[in-house]
């Protein structure tokens, strides 16, 4: 039964999961989606190495206020069931608890908010960018431009199951891959040219809109060497699943290499580039 | 809160209408109450089984059972609206609201009886012109509706005109039916009852009623707007003409967000009740159960941009609303403690509406605590528009307001019909959606932690495993729904007849000192509340 081999592919996808270490391979570490995953994609950028811990934190207190409430529930039902508890109680006020009840909550938030309010600001935008991308939207694929590498342009695509590749993840991998060096921060500025969509990468922990008519900045890095993939993340029409994000982090002397080489492939393309739509 | 009299309007009024004018031309309150109901599980039908369709597409990668992704996207958009504007909101308020604010404070009828039932006629046009942009497959924008996606070069055709329209007309509805609640509770409560001893129902559909007047006509001004730029060459929203997509988020939001109190608040009414009756204590806490409410409507409506996170807003502006949004945990935090502390030392019996009320509390804890995840807007980076955010709102909206509407449904139907519900299928009801539901959206926390965009036809295959049990989820909440459709039949083909107070002790507010069903007309005497 057809029904039957893709539940076994879905189960054994699980094992093999188990059974080796998805992570490290020949061209560095991968950032994606793991089946049966439960939490976060693993952190490959000092953002999501705190976003990461921030959410533990929140995930913690969740844990127990969640627990706690669950707890109190089978508790009353049990102790003050109408078989053991026949004659109710007229209790409906006690000030020291409804206080309490209201303060504790704050403090709690208080206590998430700090921390809270930190992250956001480290990760609003970097003071000392080593360099810029512009990221632009389009119905349906990605466009990287590095203006500070002589306005290099690339149109990334992602690539079709009938093209996939042995190794290549579906859905996920694409054409041309947006390249970054490894420990650099990079600004990115996100636009669109139709309707809006987002840029979202989560092993870097980042995420902005693509807009058409804005530029909004936002920042990322990697800190090691490897393949990272993000998806398109606002509703953009027809195609919305296929426009996924994929991004190589190399060394600083083969980015310099990848720049040289694709400044040489733009100066050969015999006439302008129209845009594709 | 007691009656100082009983009031059983068992005379009949002479004239007998015919069905036309009974259910057409309506104005009694119980009439306009129960067609009300009645549309909103025929619009919960429907959208129940886009949610079939759309699981079952994802049920395994690279499926095919919706053929494209402009058809899937249509599929998600029509889901949202019919469940919110369709199937809730009619369900809470004009369902339940307008059976009980009269019964419950003691007024013959509501305010206005002609625009009672204009309110409700104004529906069914707005769900045809819904299930058109369904059909045309031309509203595939998603419930949010943004611009540019929304506008006429990217969705040209007329049905998402048709989608645009029905939201003004549901909308249009629930602004008359909301003026009539305000005007009817401000003005008709039975003398003595003040507004510190109304019932908790009445004061969550009075602040429900507020935030609709408040917050739908800046729904309707975005959608006219909208449909400016959409049909007569304006552009608010186009950046090609001076104009701005991330407005249309703002008023969008600006009224987004209060709906979704609008949509729990009444829900919070209906549990307090519940959970009084089958503790057979009053209310713990009751002013703070009203101003939480009050808090909670005020609050909502200034922490809209904490959906717009990542539309490029500044990092002020994120940190203001990210602390504004946090603080709604805390009014939250009073009424989930207040109704524990309400069985507290009660007489607890296990009935199916306390069933629901005992699940509703745990879900809506479990959506609400997802909720402060959400709020922190540095977390929302890596979790906005994912499968966590999914899971957050039907953990609070699909189970909690649902799991409310079900606990106002045993609840109420004897008093409704005149018939009891079978009780062994109702808790059969209960325990299969429970299990359903849970099994349906809690892996969806990990999906959308993992990072599996929502809105999506088709993922890659590492987000498969979760996928199929999530499905596997809603195929059982699906045939909970069919055992719920048993359980009214059942009640609906029932011989035996209930007392006035079936609950007994427990119940005290108005409505069970009338027959059930009641009267045509009831209070022709007014009720005294010392």
């Amino acid at each position: 039964m057809r029904m039957a081999r893709r539940l076994l592919a879905v189960v054994a996808c699980g094992i093999l999961n188990l059974s080796i270490a998805p992570y490290a391979g020949a061209q560095g570490v991968v950032g994606a989606p793991r089946p049966w995953e439960v939490g976060m994609q693993r952190s490959f950028s000092p953002i999501k190495d705190r976003i990461i811990d921030l959410h533990d934190l929140v995930l913690a207190i969740i844990t127990v206020i969640t627990l706690f409430v669950a707890a109190l529930l089978m508790w009353v039902v049990y102790r003050y069931n109408s078989q053991r508890n026949p004659t109710p109680s007229r209790t409906s006020h006690n000030t020291i608890l409804e206080i309490s009840w209201t303060v504790i909550p704050v403090l709690i938030l208080v206590v998430m908010a700090i921390p809270s309010f930190r992250l956001i600001y480290y990760q609003d935008r970097t003071p000392d960018p080593d360099m810029t991308i512009k990221v632009t939207g389009h119905q349906w694929y990605w466009e990287y431009s590095y203006p500070d590498h002589g306005n290099i342009d690339i149109e990334s695509r992602y690539v079709g199951d009938d093209d996939l590749k042995p190794g290549q993840l579906r859905l996920l991998d694409v054409d041309n891959q947006l390249v970054i060096p490894v420990n650099k921060k990079i600004r990115i500025l996100t636009t669109s040219s139709d309707v809006i969509h987002s840029f979202f990468i989560p092993s870097f922990g980042v995420q902005r809109y693509a807009i058409p008519g804005r530029t909004i900045e936002t920042w990322l890095e990697a800190n090691q060497i490897g393949t990272f993939y993000g998806e398109c993340n606002q509703i953009c029409g027809q195609n919305h699943s296929q426009m996924p994000i994929s991004v190589r982090a190399v060394s600083e002397a083969d980015f310099k290499t990848w720049v040289d080489q694709a400044k040489k492939a733009a100066s050969m393309t015999p006439l302008p580039k129209i845009a594709s739509k | 809160m007691d009656a100082t009299t009983t009031a059983a309007d068992h005379h009949e009024h002479g004239h007998h209408p015919t069905f036309v004018q009974r259910w057409l031309f309506s104005t009694n309150h119980k009439d306009i109450g129960t067609l009300y109901l009645i549309f909103a599980v025929v619009g919960g039908t429907v959208g129940g089984t886009l949610s079939e369709i759309m699981r079952a597409q994802l049920n395994f990668p690279n499926d095919h059972i919706v053929n494209s992704g402009q058809e899937w996207n249509t599929i998600i958009t029509t889901h949202g609206l019919l469940m919110i504007f369709f199937s809730v909101m009619p369900a809470l308020i004009g369902g339940f609201g307008n059976w009980f604010i009269p019964l419950m404070t003691g007024a013959p009828d509501m305010a206005f009886p002609r625009l009672n039932n204009i309110s409700f006629w104004l529906l069914p046009p707005a769900f045809g012109l819904i299930c058109t942009g369904l059909l045309m497959g031309e509203s595939g924008s998603g419930w949010t509706l943004y611009p540019p996606l929304s506008n006429s070069t990217y969705e040209p055709g007329m049905g998402m005109d048709c989608t645009l329209f029905a939201l003004h007309l549901a909308g249009l509805s629930s602004l008359l039916g909301s003026m009539n609640f305000i005007v009817t509770i401000f003005n008709m409560r039975a003398p003595g009852m003040t507004l510190h001893k109304m019932p908790l129902f009445i004061w969550s559909e009075l602040v429900t009623a507020f935030l609709l007047l408040l917050a739908v006509p800046v729904l309707a001004g975005a959608i006219t707007m909208l449909i400016c730029d959409r049909n007569f060459g304006t552009s608010f929203f186009d950046p090609a003409g001076g104009g701005d997509p991330v407005l249309f988020q703002h008023l969008f939001w600006f009224f987004g967000h209060p709906e979704v109190y609008i949509m729990i608040l009444p829900g919070f009414g209906i549990i307090s009740h519940v959970i009084s009756t089958f503790s057979r204590k009053p209310i713990f806490g009751y002013l703070g159960m009203v101003y939480a409410m009050v808090a909670i409507g005020v609050v909502g409506f200034v922490v809209w941009a904490h959906h717009m996170f990542i539309s490029g807003i500044d990092v002020d502006t994120r940190a203001y609303f990210m602390a504004a949004t946090l603080i709604i945990a805390v009014p939250t935090g009073i009424k989930v403690f207040s109704w524990i502390a309400t069985m507290w030392g009660g007489s607890v019996e296990l009935k199916t509406p306390m069933l629901w009320a005992i699940g509703f509390l745990f879900v809506f804890t479990v959506g609400g605590v997802t909720g402060v995840v959400c709020a922190n807007a540095g977390i929302d980076e890596v979790i906005h528009n994912t499968y966590y955010v999914v899971a957050h709102f039907h953990y609070v909206l699909s189970l909690g307001a649902v799991f409310s509407i079900f606990a106002g449904f045993y609840y109420w139907i004897g008093k409704m019909s005149g018939h009891q519900y079978p009780e062994y299928w109702g808790k059969v009801h209960f325990w299969m959606t429970f299990v359903g539901v849970n099994l349906t959206f809690f892996p969806q926390h990990f999906l959308g932690l993992s990072g599996m965009p929502r809105r999506y036809p088709d993922y890659p295959a590492a987000f498969a495993g979760w996928n199929f049990v999530s499905s596997c989820g809603a195929y059982l909440s699906g045939a909970a729904f069919l055992v719920f459709l048993y359980v009214v039949y059942r009640t609906f083909t029932s011989k035996e007849h209930v007392a006035d107070n079936y609950w007994g002790e427990g119940a005290t507010t108005l409505e069970w000192t009338q027959t059930s069903p009641p009267a045509f007309h009831t209070y022709l005497e007014l009720p005294r509340i010392s």
